[in-house]
């Protein structure tokens, strides 16, 4: 198909006409995103879909109980300094995550920049923030399992908190962290030179393009905008 | 779909792949964009989750506590995917196939916010209202 390989700008109708184009048959849909792109916004899609539902059985659960759901507020207290801070620790690891997604959108910027040295290091930097963040996460677990939390029951009420809390902070740390790995990966590759000299992958062979950066931070973004999320409906409300 | 054909396993035996290369990233746009951009979008995202942590702090509470939560929390998750995933510089039909299906989750949240009402009843019809 001869209109897919044009270069720059794109000569198609714009709006509501350049939708029923763009999806129209026997073509490509998402005209000037490379698949890699495309795959990964489906594929957060379908995560979306995931914490959505975790998110969904939490309301479900949080409305029809009979017994007073645990205050967060309280349970997440921190004593500092003598005074009980409420939510400190939780609001602590919502500024690290949303740094680690600033120095993230530096690094795609940096990549596209082709400056190697500064996309690697602000790469590692954010994946430093997401150990750190993982890190406070394990603490948070820890504390509220001496504390008497179980995924059937807690000292405060309502014995859905714990599955709930286990379940969604659980999964989203789970995201964290294979980001972190992948980031540590993809860090090493600019750091080399992977994406100027167009090394094929380890694994599918294919030869990466500093677009890979992008298509990174979108996964990185993602699991920030999660936190948003899970901040908000568990945390605060 | 030219893209796809020539990183098929076919084409590579017909054409150096440094120019498949070149084609593919010709084809696509990339999305550089002004530094400082980033960074008013960074320092906004901390002014609102300071915000939203203050709600809490001082210890709002009613229909105040929730819109101010539920107001930073479509703001930040606005920015987020607006600029730090470059969404507001894409085609249409990609923002509509990635945004609309979520907001179709709402269907979902109404049927089970009737669904979680019913079994609170049925549990405070059999189990008297609460412990």
């Amino acid at each position: 198909m001869a209109e897919t390989t044009h270069t720059g700008q794109l000569n198609r109708p714009e709006g509501l006409r350049g939708i029923a184009a763009d999806w129209a048959s026997d073509q490509r849909a998402f005209k000037n995103v490379s698949w890699g792109k495309a795959m990964m916004w489906i594929f957060l899609l379908s995560d979306t879909f995931i914490f959505g539902c975790f998110l969904l059985s939490y309301m479900t659960a949080r409305m029809s109980t009979r017994v007073p759901w645990p205050n967060p507020s309280e349970v997440f207290a921190l004593r500092i300094g003598g005074s009980e801070i409420p939510l400190i620790l939780i609001a602590i690891m919502t500024f690290v995550l949303i740094s680690s997604s600033g120095t993230m959108a530096m690094a795609v910027n940096f990549g596209y920049r082709r400056d190697r040295r500064k996309t690697a290091i602000l790469m590692l930097l954010t994946a430093a923030l997401g150990a750190t963040f993982v890190g406070m996460q394990a603490f948070e677990w820890t504390k509220l399992i001496t504390e008497g939390v179980r995924p059937w029951g807690n000292p405060w009420g309502a014995a859905q908190f714990g599955s709930c809390f286990f379940m969604i902070t659980g999964f989203h740390g789970t995201h964290v962290t294979i980001g972190v790995i992948f980031l540590i990966i993809l860090a090493r590759k600019v750091w080399r030179g992977d994406f100027d000299i167009g090394r094929p992958g380890f694994f599918t062979s294919r030869r990466g393009r500093y677009e890979n950066v992008e298509i990174m931070g979108l996964y990185w973004h993602f699991v920030d905008l999660v936190w948003v999320f899970i901040f908000a409906f568990f945390y605060l409300w | 779909m030219a893209e796809a054909t020539a990183n098929g396993l076919g084409q590579h035996a017909l054409h150096p792949a440094h120019d498949v290369a070149a084609a593919v990233m010709k084809a696509d746009t990339h999305q550089e964009h002004p530094i400082k951009l980033y960074l008013v979008v960074w320092a906004w995202l901390f002014i609102l989750s300071t915000c939203s942590y203050l709600v809490d702090y001082f210890g709002l509470h009613g229909y105040l506590r929730w819109s101010l939560i539920l107001i930073f929390m479509m703001l930040k998750a606005g920015l987020i995917v607006a600029v730090f995933m470059h969404m507001a510089w894409e085609r249409l039909a990609m923002m509509y196939a990635i945004i609309l299906p979520p907001i179709l989750v709402l269907v979902f949240v109404t049927m089970m916010v009737f669904e979680a009402d019913y079994t609170l009843l049925t549990r405070i019809a059999f189990f008297g209202p609460g412990p």
